[in-house]
This record gives structure tokens, C-alpha cells and sequence, in this order.
């Protein structure tokens, strides 16, 4: 195997964290209301958006722990105002709510910023690079990484460890149960969509300096993220973050090898040979609800 | 989840939301709609992408329709009549299809002008051909849409992929960037990638360049860092970029975040693109069909128009839909006529046409490609950008003042146009 190979594989591995903040959300917003959010991705350019506004003002580093919280408020304000009336109907309406919402978000960017994208770049202090032998690997790159894998530590603690997390989990599996227990589900929903799509909005401010900043970006990154979570399985924390990792150094293997024009193709081949042979995904739960 | 205390929704509210929804997706999606027609009228249908990630650039061609639309109605419009040019978002091959068709039959359209895909060219040609319109191209830059797919009614204002290349390469050449250097190429997978992939494949090869590597990049593919590690390794002497759209921003933007050295060289550009690169990340040498810098009197006047009424410089997607809705109202007030054959023929004679440079252009008869100089630009160190849209310089027209300007188009050889 040459060092070239190696390094692919490493840097897709990598790759794959940044899906592992959108994909998250997705699923712990779809496990516990039952919606699937289309518009999840448009969060995340808001995020962006956010950014190149603020950013000029308080600094990169004061736009990525404002950006974010703007964005989870705005994500608590949806949460209230329209996706909880959602939560007991035919999922198709939910679908055809979160898609129109992702065309308004992309329209209402449109309008207010214009088409063109914006610039926005690395902060001075953060340009630069890491050697690590052969392998070479962007000091920006690396504390993106080191905030995503902090983000996605927290939020397993949150889930796993605290009595929050404990009602969380029981809420997916058993609302009725819950709800017997004298619990009531809303304001955890809040804070899942809350948390769910603020995490959305940090990959925006995170990926803002690297990627182009366009009104449509919401679109580019919802479907790969959507493909995370279907490989991982619902309700699965460990599953998405498996998966995350997966779809990464599948598309690292696929362009070491020297198919390049594969590379994203190839992640829609593997949604389909999990939903063919484990359909509920590599990790997925059995919800009942959802069966 | 029965148990869910949901507060039940007001059917008033709901009403309201809902009434509130459906006024404004109305409003968002329709605005060619509710545009008023005056009876008197004379009609051009202007089409090209607004959403899609072509949208970003397709918002220049329609903010430079409207000035030019404004000015030539301020002169008096045409034959005394006033212009009117019904605007709509291509979207996709079948929808500008669709929409073209419309356009003629419905609206009752003199000609077609616009796009940047060079696949919904196509399919906006074959309306054009069907109903006997004029179609001039202001954006789409595949050989083959003026070669095998070349059609009477399809005129081309945008230049032709040989053209942007062989402008390029010449500045390469005097770089010694082409003779016995390896080339690590990047080509957007797609029928404009393609095609600019072999036309550059060409230059390349007669004139003794070779390949380190040649890369298909999906249109989709957001991070090149699998990349860029790629190209490390390969130590070519030169990158080309094929890219097309927001490809373009991502590649500049992690190119510099990747710290590589290796000169950056591009087929197909948009300033627009490197605008958005941002602060020390746009580099590389670059040809142009036409930038707001360009020191002619045209191009002062038009920048200035452009930027008092947007507040932003124009970008060179604008250049080509101005110019053409110009050379339009201008051949029919000569003509005394809108009629198409004459128009036609009238710029198949070689009729010469201002178009903001140092020399007028005109369209060649056998491929219909219009005429004209060109540029290269080359990013300007960080340290020099004294604003964003100022970010690079430009060499002078390309062919130059003594040449003729048919040297950087395709030879009839190169691309064989047999018009239908």
C-alpha cells in the first residue's frame, strides 16, 4: 500500500466528522418527533450566512459561539411555531413542510444577500499547515476537527450520562411510557431541536472558510448528510458516528485507488446496499412507533 | 405518542399561515408573471440559470439585461417602439426547452438570448431551429455547441472553449509553463468539463506538454483535500483547473488553505468566483471574455452605469448579456426591421459591433462565433488587493492590437460546423 493510499484513507476518515455534525441532528430531531427535516441543511447555511455578517464585527472567533446560538434559538422558534403541531401526523406532511421551508430559506438568502456567493477566509492566525511525516493536514482543519469531535463527546454525554439524556432516550423508544411517568416530552424537544439544528449552524460557521458560501449550499450538504443517518440506523448515536466515518474512508479508499469521479457516488452505492440487506441500518433500533 | 400535550392549533392562525405561505411562495416564484405587457411592444425572451449552482453568476446576466434594457429605452427604444424582455430561470435543459417554447409561441418573442449551460443551449437552440428564432448564446462555452451542434438560428456571443484556452495558453507559453512540463489537471464531470477537458487536452499535447494526472470531479464534490494530497504527491509544474461554478471557490479556497505552491492555471472562470474566493486565497492565471477593469472608454461608461445602480462592479457573465441586447436593438433600428432572416444575414455579413474593448467584433459566418479580444488576468499577491474586486491584473487584449482576431478561435479543422 503506498503512503499515498494511507493518506487518503486518514483524510477521508477525517472528512467524515464534518457530516457527523449535521447527521446528528438529523436523527436525534427524527427519532424523538418523528420528523424528517428537510430543511435542516438551510440551518446550516444560515449558519454560514451568519458568519460573513457578524464575522467582520466580533471577530471569527466571537461569530462561532454567536452564529451557532442564533441559530439554535432560531431552530427552538421553528420547533415551537411549527414542527410540534407535526409530531403526531402522517410524515409526508412534516416532509412537505421541512422541503418548502428549505425553499424559502434558500429564496429568503437569495434575496437578502444575492445570488453570487461571499467570501469569507481562515482567520490569519489559524492559516497554516501540520506535517506528520508525508501526511500534510491544514492547522484550521485540525482545530475544525478537534470542535467537532468535542461537539459530538458532549452531545454523547448529554444522551448517555445525565438525567436529561436518560428522558431523551426513553422518548424515542416510549412516549406513552413517559408521559405515564408524569414527564412531559416538551421542553425536551425544544432542546433537541435546539441542540440539533445549533449544531447544524456551528458546521456552517465551521466549514464557512473552506467552502464556497452560496444560498444553495443547505442543498449540498443535506443529502450526504441524509445518507449518514440512513447507513447508521435510526436512534442510533453510535450508528450515525460509525457511519460518518464510513462514508469518509469509503470515498478517501475510492479516490486513493484513483477513481475520483466515483467519490460521491459511491456513498449512494453503500446507502443502497444497507437499505437492501439491513434496512433498518448498520445500528438501527427497533422503534416501535416507526414500524 | 399520545400523551404529547400538543396545544391545539387556532384554525384562524393556521389560515393566516397558510395564506401568508401561499402569498409569498407566490411571490418568490413568479415574478415573470406579473409582469405587465404593453401591446406595442417589441419582445425579447432572455433565459438563463438563476438558481443551481450556476444561479450565482445567471444574476449578473439579468441585472445587465435590465441596464441595457433602461438605456435603450432612454434613447428612444427600438424603431420608436419600446423594448420589453420577458426574463425566466432556465433551471435545467428540459425547463429552458420548455420555457423557449413558450416564449415564441405564447409571447410572441423577436429572438432568445442568454443561458451559461452549454447544455440547455442546446435544447433551446433545437425551439430556435423548430420556430425559425434567432437564439444568440451569452454564456454556454462548449466547442461542440458551435461544431457538430452548430444550427442556423444559434448564434454565440460568449467565446468558444478553444478560445478561452488557446488565450491562456499563449500567457503560459511565455511562462515556459507548456514545453515538456507536467500538466495535474482538474475537470468539472460534465458535458462543458468534457468538452473543455479535450480542447485543453489538445493545446497541451501540440505543444509539448504532458499530463501527471488527469482528475474527474463531481459537479456535487464540495472538499478537494483528497485532492489537493493528490497533487502534493504528483509534484506536477502546473495545475489546470476545468472547473465550472462553486467548484471553482472551493478549489481557490483550499488550494491556499493546503499551502500549495505549484502555479494555478484555469480554462473556464468567472470573476464573480474568485470574488468569493476571498482575501488571500484567489491566485493563478485566468482567461477572460471581457473584466470591469479593462481601460476603454465602453467599459469605464458601463462599470460605472452597473455599479451606481447595483453597488457592485459588473462581473464578465454581465458583459455578454449588455452587449447582445444591444447589437440587437441596434441591428433592428438599421435594419428598420425585426425580422429574422435579415438580422441574420445582416451579421453573417460580418456587420462590426462595439463591445466596450479596444476593437469592434463581429460574428464569423461559419460557426457563428462572435469575434473578438480577449483576456488573461493574473492574482495580484495579497499584499497589493486594495479591495475586494480589484484582485488581480490584466494583460493586454489577446489576440493583440496587429493580429487577426480569428488566431485564438478553432480552425474549420479543429471543429467541423455543417449548418442545418
Amino acid at each position: 500500500m503506498s503512503t499515498l493510499f494511507i493518506q487518503q484513507v486518514l483524510n477521508g476518515l477525517l472528512d467524515g466528522v464534518y457530516y457527523l455534525l449535521i447527521a446528528l441532528g438529523l436523527s436525534l430531531i427524527f427519532s424523538l418527533g418523528g420528523i424528517v427535516n428537510l430543511a435542516h441543511g438551510a440551518f446550516y447555511a444560515v449558519g454560514a450566512y451568519l458568519t460573513v455578517t457578524l464575522g467582520p464585527h466580533i471577530g471569527f472567533g466571537g461569530a462561532l459561539v454567536v452564529s451557532p446560538l442564533s441559530v439554535a434559538l432560531l431552530g427552538i422558534a421553528f420547533e415551537r411555531g411549527l414542527f410540534q403541531r407535526f409530531y403526531r401526523s402522517d410524515p409526508i406532511l412534516s416532509l412537505l413542510l421541512t422541503f418548502g421551508l428549505a425553499m424559502v430559506a434558500e429564496q429568503t438568502l437569495r434575496m437578502i444577500y444575492g445570488a453570487p456567493p461571499r467570501s469569507f477566509s481562515i482567520p490569519d492566525a489559524l492559516r497554516g499547515q501540520i506535517f506528520l511525516g508525508d501526511f500534510i493536514y491544514s492547522k484550521y482543519r485540525a482545530l475544525l476537527l478537534l470542535i467537532a469531535a468535542s461537539c459530538v463527546g458532549g452531545l454523547w454525554f448529554l444522551l448517555q450520562k445525565t438525567a436529561f439524556g436518560r428522558v431523551v432516550r426513553a422518548g424515542v423508544q416510549n412516549p406513552d411510557m413517559v408521559g405515564a411517568l408524569g414527564i412531559s416530552l416538551k421542553p425536551y424537544m425544544m432542546a433537541v431541536a435546539g441542540i440539533g439544528i445549533g449544531l447544524a449552524g456551528l458546521a456552517g460557521v465551521l466549514l464557512a472558510p473552506i467552502y464556497s458560501i452560496h444560498p444553495a449550499m443547505g442543498q449540498e450538504i443535506i443529502t450526504p448528510a441524509f445518507v449518514v443517518v440512513v447507513i447508521g440506523g435510526l436512534g442510533s448515536f453510535w450508528g450515525v458516528v460509525v457511519a460518518a466515518l464510513l462514508v469518509g474512508v469509503v470515498k478517501g479508499i475510492t479516490i486513493g485507488l484513483g477513481f475520483t469521479q466515483w467519490s460521491t457516488a459511491v456513498i449512494y452505492l453503500m446507502m443502497l446496499l444497507v437499505l437492501l440487506f439491513r434496512p433498518r441500518g448498520l445500528f438501527g433500533e427497533r422503534i416501535q412507533r416507526f414500524e | 405518542m399520545s400523551d404529547f400535550k400538543l396545544s391545539n392549533p387556532r384554525l384562524s392562525r393556521r389560515q393566516a399561515l397558510a395564506g401568508l405561505g401561499v402569498a409569498g411562495a407566490g411571490f418568490i416564484a413568479s415574478p415573470s408573471i406579473i409582469l405587465a405587457q404593453t401591446p406595442d411592444a417589441i419582445r425579447f425572451g432572455h433565459l438563463t440559470p438563476r438558481t443551481g449552482f450556476l444561479g450565482p453568476l445567471g444574476e449578473f446576466a439579468v441585472q445587465a439585461v435590465d441596464l441595457a434594457v433602461e438605456e435603450i429605452n432612454a434613447a428612444g427604444g427600438i424603431m420608436g417602439r419600446k423594448l420589453e424582455v420577458l426574463k425566466e430561470d432556465s433551471v435545467n435543459p428540459q425547463t429552458a426547452s420548455t420555457k423557449a417554447e413558450r416564449m415564441v409561441e405564447r409571447d410572441k418573442v423577436t429572438c432568445l438570448l442568454g443561458e451559461i449551460s452549454s447544455a440547455s443551449c442546446l435544447t433551446i437552440a433545437q425551439v430556435a431551429q423548430r420556430t425559425k428564432t434567432l437564439f444568440v448564446n451569452t454564456g454556454g462555452n462548449s466547442d461542440a455547441l458551435r461544431g457538430e451542434s452548430c444550427n442556423k438560428y444559434m448564434f454565440h456571443i460568449e467565446s468558444q472553449n478553444s478560445m478561452y484556452v488557446k488565450t491562456c495558453g499563449r500567457s503560459l507559453m511565455s511562462q515556459g509553463l507548456v514545453k515538456g512540463k507536467k500538466w495535474f489537471s482538474l475537470t468539472a464531470d460534465y458535458a462543458f468539463g468534457h468538452d473543455l477537458l479535450r480542447v485543453a487536452k489538445r493545446f497541451m499535447e501540440s505543444n509539448g506538454g504532458q499530463f501527471a494526472a488527469d482528475k474527474l470531479i463531481p459537479t456535487d464534490a464540495t472538499d478537494f483535500s483528497a485532492v489537493l494530497l493528490e497533487i502534493r504527491a504528483a509534484k506536477p509544474d502546473l495545475v489546470i483547473s476545468n472547473l465550472a461554478g462553486n467548484q471553482i471557490t472551493n478549489f481557490l479556497k483550499q488550494y491556499a488553505e493546503f499551502g500549495l505552491t505549484f502555479p494555478v492555471a484555469g480554462f473556464g472562470f468567472d470573476t464573480a468566483l474568485a470574488w468569493a474566493a476571498g482575501k488571500g486565497n484567489f491566485g493563478g492565471v485566468w482567461p477572460v471574455v471581457w473584466h470591469h477593469l479593462i481601460d476603454t472608454p465602453g467599459t469605464k461608461k458601463f462599470v460605472a452605469d452597473f455599479s451606481k445602480k447595483y453597488g457592485k462592479p459588473p462581473e464578465n457573465q454581465a458583459w455578454g448579456d449588455y452587449n447582445i441586447v444591444k447589437i440587437m436593438a441596434q441591428s433592428m433600428n438599421e435594419l428598420k426591421s425585426t425580422d429574422t432572416a435579415k438580422i441574420m444575414e445582416h451579421w453573417e455579413k460580418g456587420a462590426k459591433f462595439d463591445v466596450l474593448k479596444t476593437r469592434p467584433g463581429f460574428f464569423r459566418a461559419s460557426d457563428h462565433q462572435f469575434m473578438h479580444e480577449m483576456y488573461t488576468i493574473t492574482a495580484l499577491p495579497q499584499a497589493e488587493v486594495k479591495n475586494q474586486y480589484d484582485i488581480f491584473t490584466s494583460s493586454g487584449p489577446v489576440p493583440g492590437p496587429g493580429e487577426d482576431l480569428e488566431v485564438i478561435a478553432t480552425t474549420k479543422e479543429e471543429n467541423v460546423c455543417k449548418m442545418a
